[in-house]
C-alpha cells in the first residue's frame, strides 16, 4: 500500500485545522447538547463543510462534487472523530450519497448536499442489532407504486433528514439478499411517523413507523428486488468511514489521556512515571496504529474496487471499534475520579464510541463476516 | 508499457527460466532454508543453483548498492521483484543474519574497506554470521554487558561469555558487543567482527523446550581480534547495536504475518466458541498485515518514528504467540504428538513452544513497551 499523496496530505491538514477550530467539543458537541438542539448537530457547520467543498468529497465531479474516494472521506472522518464533531457527513455525504449514485435521485439530492441545505438518512436496522440481510419491512406493489408497512430504528439523524433512503423487502423472505429494494422516502410522506430519539452520546437517531406509506414507482432507487448490491456498496463505504472516525476518536481519547499522565501527580510523582500505566499506554498506542492501517487499507481497497475490499471493510470496522473501545475504557480509568464527571471531556469519547461501534454492525457482526468471507 | 511494467516482464521471464521447480515448493520446516556459509552443505543442486543465480544478479539483497553485491533496485523495483517471487511461491534463496542484521549496520556505520570486504560475501552467502549480544548477566539490561576487550596495541584481547547466540555452532563469523571501557555503561561498548575459528572461541548449544537448539552459549578465552575489525568508533558501539536492533526487530515482527493465510480457513473450527475466538484473531492478524505493509512503506520513505520497530516487534510477536495457542487448541490431541510422521515430527507443538521465545528474543515485549513509552509517547521518567 502506498502512502498518502500530496493532495491527500493537504486535505488532511485542512480538515485537521478546520475541525480543531470550528468542530471542537466546546463549540459543537457540548453547545448543541446543552441547549437541547433537536438535530444534535449544527446546520451552520454543515454549511461551512459545504463552502469548503467537504460535503461533496464522495460526489462525482460530473455533479459538481470533488469526485474523490472513500480514502479522502476517511481522512476527514478521522478528524471528525478526534473532535467528536456532530456532523451529517458520514451518513449523508458518504453512505446515503452512495445509495443514490447514478440514479435520478442523485440529480435531485446531490445539489442540496453540495450546498449544505439537505441532510439524508439511511433506514436499515429493524431490531437492536445490525442485520441488513434480515430486512423485513414490506413494500407491496399497488397501482403505479408501492405501499410500505413496518418499522425501522437507529436511523441516524432521521428526524432531521429531508429524505430517508429506506431498505425494504419487495420479495423473498428475511435472510435472503434477493428481494431487497431501496426507496427514497420524503420526510412528509403520509402514514409515516418519525420519533426523534436522543442517544447516549447526545446524537439523534429516529425510530420510524410505516403504516401504509404510499410511494410512486419513481421513489425506487436503482432496481426493484436488486437493492442488495447498491445497499452493500453504501454500507461498505459507511463502515470504512465509521472505522476511520473510530480511529480519530481513539487518537483523541488517547492524546487526552497521555496529557493527563504527564501532569497529574500522586505519591509525589507524575502518574505517567508508573510503569503499570506506561505499558498500558504503549499497548494502546500500538493498537491505534494497527487500527489506522486497517482503516486506510479498507478505504484504499474500496477505491480500487479490489476483491478483498469487503473482507478488509469488516476487518477495519471490527478492529477499529475494538481499539476505540479500549482507548475510552483506558481513558476513563486512567483519569480516575475526574473521568467520571460530566465536566471532563473524556466521558464524551466513551459515549460516542458506544454509538459508532454499533453503527453499521458491531465487532461481533464483522468478526462473523470475516469468518464467512474467509470460508469457515 | 512503463519502465516498471517492462521491469516486471523482465523479472517474470527471468524467474521462469531460472527458478528451479524444487525451489517453488512450500518450505516444510526450517531445514529447508538455505543459510549459506563456509561449511554449508546444500540440500540439493537446485538449492545451490538458486542461490548462485540470484546472488549473481544481486537479488539476494535487491536494495543494496551494486558495488557491494546488491541489486541496486529502487523501492518500486524491489516491491515488484518481491511480488513476482511470491507469485511463483519461490523460496528465499538465502536466509542470513548478515542480510537482515549486520548488512544494514555496515551500510550505515562501516568504512568503505569494510563494506567492500564484507558486504559482497554476505550477498553471496559465503559467510554465515551470528550475533554476540546477550550475556548471562545482561539480558533485558543489554548495556550491562561485561565481555571485556583489552587494547593490546595491534589487537583486542577478548575474554567473557555470551548467551543466546543464534546458531553460534554453525556460524563462521560473529558480530559482537564488547566492553572497551568501564567509565560509562552504554558509552563503554564497542562493536567487533571476528572469525569463530579464532583460537579461544568455543560454543555449547542450549536445548530449548521445543526440543531444538537454535541458540548457544559462546565462550571467549584470550581471543585476539585485529584492531581494524571494529565497526564505528571505540566506545561508540551502542549506536551500531541499537541501529542493528531496529532491523532485527523489524525482521522479527514479520512473524506476526504467520504464513499469510487465515487461521480459521486452515483449522475449520467446528466448535462455535473456538470459531469465534479464531475469527477475533483473524481480524487482528489481517489488521496487523495492513500495519506491516504500511510500516514498510513508511520506513522506506523515512516517515516512520525511529522507535517504531519496537511497536511492530511487540505486536507481531504477541500475535504469533496467540496464533500458536489457538492452533494448538484447534488441533486438539493431534497437536500434542511429539515425533510422529502424522504431525510432521510434532510441528504444531514444537512451533507453539518455540513461539514463546518470540516475545523474549530481540528485547522482551516489556522492553519494547518501555521504548514506546519513552521515545514515542514521551512519558515522564520512562
Amino acid at each position: 500500500m502506498s502512502l498518502l499523496t500530496d493532495d491527500q496530505k493537504m486535505l488532511q491538514e485542512t480538515a485537521a485545522g478546520f475541525l480543531a477550530e470550528e468542530g471542537s467539543i466546546a463549540r459543537q458537541l457540548r453547545h448543541w447538547r446543552d441547549i437541547g438542539c433537536k438535530d444534535g448537530f449544527g446546520h451552520g457547520l454543515w454549511k461551512q463543510f459545504a463552502e469548503l467543498g467537504l460535503t461533496g468529497i464522495c460526489i462525482p465531479e460530473s455533479h459538481g462534487g470533488m469526485g474523490m474516494g472513500v480514502m479522502e472521506a476517511a481522512l476527514l472522518l478521522e478528524e471528525i472523530g478526534r473532535n467528536l464533531t456532530p456532523s451529517p457527513f458520514l451518513t449523508t455525504g458518504v453512505a446515503a450519497a452512495r445509495t443514490i449514485e447514478g440514479t435520478g435521485h442523485a440529480d435531485r439530492w446531490y445539489p442540496r448536499i453540495l450546498s449544505g441545505e439537505s441532510v439524508l438518512a439511511l433506514a436499515i436496522d429493524e431490531g437492536p442489532r445490525h442485520a441488513p440481510e434480515r430486512i423485513a419491512l414490506g413494500a407491496k406493489r399497488q397501482g403505479n407504486g408501492f405501499v410500505l408497512n413496518g418499522s425501522k430504528q437507529f436511523v441516524v439523524q432521521g428526524a432531521s433528514a429531508d429524505m430517508i433512503v429506506t431498505a425494504a423487502r419487495t420479495s423473498g423472505s428475511p435472510g435472503e439478499r434477493e428481494g431487497i429494494t431501496l426507496f427514497a422516502i420524503p420526510r412528509d410522506a403520509r402514514g409515516f411517523e418519525v420519533e426523534n430519539v436522543a442517544l447516549v452520546d447526545s446524537s439523534k437517531a429516529a425510530r420510524l413507523s410505516f403504516a401504509g406509506v404510499e410511494v410512486d414507482a419513481d421513489a425506487v432507487i436503482g432496481d426493484v428486488d436488486q437493492g442488495w448490491q447498491r445497499l452493500s456498496r453504501a454500507l461498505w463505504a459507511g463502515r470504512a468511514g465509521a472505522a476511520a472516525e473510530l480511529v480519530g476518536l481513539a487518537s483523541g481519547a488517547s492524546a487526552m489521556t497521555l496529557d493527563y499522565l504527564r501532569q497529574r501527580k500522586q505519591f509525589g510523582r507524575l502518574i505517567g512515571e508508573f510503569q503499570a500505566l506506561q505499558h498500558r499506554a504503549a499497548h494502546l498506542y500500538s493498537e491505534i496504529e494497527i487500527a489506522r492501517a486497517a482503516a486506510l487499507k479498507a478505504a484504499a481497497l474500496l477505491d480500487a474496487d479490489d476483491e478483498r475490499a469487503e473482507l478488509y471493510v469488516s476487518v477495519a470496522k471490527a478492529k477499529c471499534a475494538d481499539v476505540a473501545n479500549l482507548a475510552v475504557r483506558e481513558g476513563v480509568q486512567m483519569h480516575g475520579g475526574i473521568g467520571m464527571t460530566d465536566e471532563h471531556d473524556i466521558g464524551l469519547f466513551m459515549k460516542r464510541e458506544a454509538v459508532l461501534g454499533e453503527l453499521f454492525g458491531d465487532t461481533y457482526y464483522h468478526r462473523e463476516r470475516v469468518a464467512e468471507l474467509s470460508g469457515y | 508499457m512503463t519502465d516498471l511494467d517492462a521491469f516486471r516482464h523482465e523479472v517474470r521471464t527471468w524467474l521462469e527460466a531460472n527458478c528451479p521447480a524444487e525451489m517453488r515448493r512450500p518450505i516444510r520446516s526450517e531445514a529447508d532454508l538455505c543459510w549459506g556459509g563456509r561449511n554449508w552443505k546444500f540440500q540439493s543442486d537446485a538449492q545451490q543453483r538458486w542461490l548462485e543465480v540470484m546472488a549473481a544478479r544481486g537479488w539476494t539483497v535487491p536494495d543494496w548498492p551494486k558495488d557491494y553485491g546488491g541489486g541496486g533496485l529502487s523501492a518500486d523495483e524491489g516491491r515488484i521483484l518481491k511480488e513476482e517471487l511470491q507469485r511463483i511461491g519461490a523460496r528465499p534463496p538465502l536466509t542470513s543474519f548478515g542480510i537482515s542484521m549486520l548488512g544494514p549496520a555496515l551500510l550505515h556505520f562501516g568504512t568503505e574497506e569494510q563494506k567492500k570486504h564484507y558486504l559482497p560475501q554476505i550477498a553471496r552467502g559465503e559467510i554465515r554470521w551470528c550475533q554476540g549480544y546477550s550475556e548471562p548477566g545482561a539480558g533485558s539490561d543489554l548495556a550491562g554487558l561485561q565481555t571485556k576487550a583489552e587494547d593490546k596495541g595491534d589487537h583486542w584481547l577478548i575474554n567473557g561469555q555470551k548467551v543466546w547466540t543464534s546458531y553460534a555452532d554453525k556460524a563462521d563469523w560473529i558480530f559482537c558487543l564488547v566492553r572497551t571501557s568501564t567509565e560509562a555503561k552504554q558509552g563503554g561498548i564497542s562493536f567487533l567482527l571476528f572469525d569463530m575459528e579464532t583460537p579461544g572461541v568455543s560454543t555449547r548449544p542450549i536445548l530449548l523446550i521445543s526440543g531444538s537448539s537454535p541458540f548457544c552459549e559462546t565462550f571467549f578465552d584470550d581471543v585476539k581480534v585485529p584492531k581494524v575489525q571494529i565497526v564505528g568508533e571505540v566506545n561508540k558501539g551502542w549506536d551500531v547495536a541499537k541501529y542493528l536492533l531496529g532491523h532485527e526487530r523489524e525482521m522479527i515482527s514479520g512473524m506476526g504475518l504467520g504464513g499469510g493465510g487465515s487461521l480459521g480457513a486452515a483449522m475449520k473450527p467446528a466448535d462455535p466458541f473456538l470459531r469465534a475466538e479464531i475469527a477475533a484473531f483473524d481480524v487482528d492478524a489481517l489488521a496487523f498485515a495492513a500495519m506491516s505493509e504500511r510500516f514498510a512503506a513508511m520506513w522506506k520513505a523515512g516517515e516512520a518514528h525511529p522507535a517504531s520497530p519496537s511497536m511492530m516487534k511487540y505486536a507481531g510477536t504477541e500475535l504469533n504467540k496467540r496464533r500458536n495457542e489457538l492452533g494448538m487448541t484447534a488441533g486438539g490431541s493431534d497437536a500434542l504428538e511429539w515425533d510422529s510422521e502424522r504431525s510432521k515430527s510434532g510441528k504444531p507443538s514444537r512451533d507453539w513452544l518455540r513461539s514463546k521465545g518470540n516475545s523474549i528474543e530481540g528485547g522482551t515485549s516489556e522492553i519494547q513497551l518501555g521504548i514506546v513509552a519513552k521515545h514515542i509517547l514521551r512519558l515522564p521518567g520512562a
